[in-house]
């Protein structure tokens, strides 16, 4: 396949970055989206260029470290999976392809498609947490949890806190990422005691970092590579109004 | 911002803090915006009553002008400029957020299922506060003489020493300028694009939408909007194409006692 990319280069935090063009030719199209970036790297390289810098880890999409804004959509417009699932196949020889970070002002672009998500690690220690050792998994009719209850909390804990919910909303809201991980504690019998201050300090350091809000337009569900929904927000506005009251006249 | 906090009291402190955060103003955003539609309601039932002929209008234009000795109306416009004013203030300080917070754009701009209404929700609200300013010193302040002076004629002969305003008259007679029935539509048109995010997002912000109740509510929040902009566009509409006139005769005739000579002339003179 041959393709004409469109990426932004960006040298380092403060350099205005720019979209530069490049021709990728004969790529095979059993290559995946990160292979064909390594081709086009490795040619850069040979020809002594500056390698495109772009995240990756696992490769199997589980890890949430690969970003990349592809035509206009987080991971791409392919749903639930991960940039690192896409492959060359799903594009047709002759594309061109833009391909940027993931962008929002709580995500400062460290270089080229490279971004700093630092601050949803603030957000979890804020509240994402249990504060007590739960201990390992025990028998399991010694804890019981409802089918129905179990099966949200497990869809909420799929997220991987890739960050493509706050890329692709139009506020860069991190609302479904809060309320997917809110949710899958406050949901079990374990994480239930901490639920109000948990609420609470995660959507303050939420709206501390810089994220938008959310205006229910549901970019984030359809672009989550994990499809949680955005039912997880509507939990955690829920959760958030009974805390804040409680806190209140209490 | 919060300078002196450590001196306020606990609840206070709590109310400020909703109030800062994202989610607490959203809220604000909801439930103002849940009182608006329900004032909306009322307030297309209520002008219906204008094809029900002049006297049923007038007379409920009398009775909100009179209900709890004359204090309802004031309460009513009081609540009502208190949600508008806080809807305002609200969605204006969340949308600078908005836009700081995606200080840089997408040089390939995708949008995967964001509707087209809820991607211009700021402006549809700036046009319908244009709208209502203009539609509040049309109606209700009545800035233009020819709409303030309209007598109800037929009242006043029936019932000696009272008067009241002939709102029916006032409807129809502001109506036949074409510029201001576009102005209506396009005000319209826009507040019902708003409401056709906004009723279903009420839901979303107050918790109460999950899986199973959120096609039912984008529903609603459709059926709402649609029922809204034919119920208020059929009133300016009617008035300009003649649908609605101004002094209709055959039909009622035989419900309003006929008026006296000289008050007969005056009515006509308008029509």
């Amino acid at each position: 396949m041959n393709l004409t990319l469109k990426v932004w280069r960006q040298k380092n935090p403060t350099d205005h970055g720019r979209i530069e063009t490049y021709e990728a030719r004969d790529i095979p199209s059993e290559a995946s989206f990160l292979e064909m970036l390594d081709i086009v790297n490795e040619r850069i390289i040979e020809t002594g260029g500056e390698p495109i810098h772009f995240d990756h880890d696992c490769r199997e999409g589980i890890c949430g470290t690969c970003s990349l804004t592809i035509n206009g959509v987080p991971h791409s417009k392919e749903r639930g999976i991960t940039t690192c699932q896409v492959h060359m196949r799903k594009f047709r020889d002759g594309d061109t392809i833009w391909i940027e970070p993931f962008r929002a002002k709580a995500f400062p672009i460290v270089r080229d498609l490279v971004v700093d998500r630092s601050s949803f690690d603030r957000i979890i220690a804020a509240g994402g947490y249990i504060s007590v050792r739960t201990g390992s998994a025990q028998d399991a009719n010694s804890l019981p949890v409802g089918k129905v209850e179990a099966d949200e909390a497990f869809d909420a804990a799929a997220c991987i806190g890739c960050g493509a919910c706050v890329a692709s909303c139009k506020n860069a809201s991190a609302m479904l990422f809060v309320g997917a991980k809110a949710a899958h504690l406050n949901l079990l019998p374990q994480g239930k005691p901490e639920k109000d201050r948990r609420v609470l300090a995660m959507v303050r350091q939420m709206d501390a970092e810089g994220f938008g809000n959310c205006t229910n337009q549901y970019e984030c569900e359809a672009v989550c590579p994990k499809s949680i929904s955005a039912d997880v927000i509507g939990k955690l506005n829920r959760d958030f109004a009974q805390a804040a009251v409680k806190e209140a006249v209490s | 911002m919060l300078k002196g906090n450590h001196k306020m009291n606990p609840l206070g402190k709590a109310l400020l803090q909703f109030w800062q955060s994202s989610i607490g103003r959203k809220i604000i955003v909801a439930v103002t915006g849940a009182m608006l539609v329900l004032f909306l309601l009322g307030h297309v039932a209520g002008n219906l009553l204008v094809f029900q002929g002049k006297e049923a209008m007038n007379d409920y234009a009398q009775f909100l002008h009179t209900m709890l000795h004359g204090q309802g109306v004031w309460i009513a416009r009081i609540g009502l400029l208190v949600a508008f004013g806080l809807h305002i203030w609200a969605t204006i300080s969340l949308t600078i957020e908005n836009r700081a917070a995606r200080n840089a754009r997408y040089a390939y701009d995708n949008t995967v299922q964001a509707s087209k209404s809820s991607r211009i929700m700021i402006w549809s609200g700036m046009t319908v506060i244009a709208f209502v300013v203009f539609h509040i010193l049309h109606f209700t302040v009545r800035v233009s003489p020819e709409l303030a002076n309209l007598p109800d004629t037929a009242y006043a002969a029936a019932n000696p020493g009272e008067a009241r305003h002939d709102v029916y008259a006032m409807v129809i007679k502001g109506f036949k300028n074409p510029l201001v029935t576009l102005f209506y539509i396009v005000g319209v048109s826009l507040l019902c694009s708003h409401l056709s995010h906004g009723i279903a997002s009420i839901f979303q912000t107050l918790g109460i939408r999950s899986r199973k109740s959120a096609g039912f509510e984008q529903k609603l929040g459709w059926a709402i909007s649609i029922a809204l902009w034919i119920g208020f566009l059929s009133i300016p509409l009617s008035a300009m194409f003649g649908i609605l006139k101004e002094n209709p005769k055959p039909h009622h005739k035989a419900e309003i006692s006929p008026p006296p000579a000289s008050v007969q002339v005056v009515a006509t003179s308008q029509g």
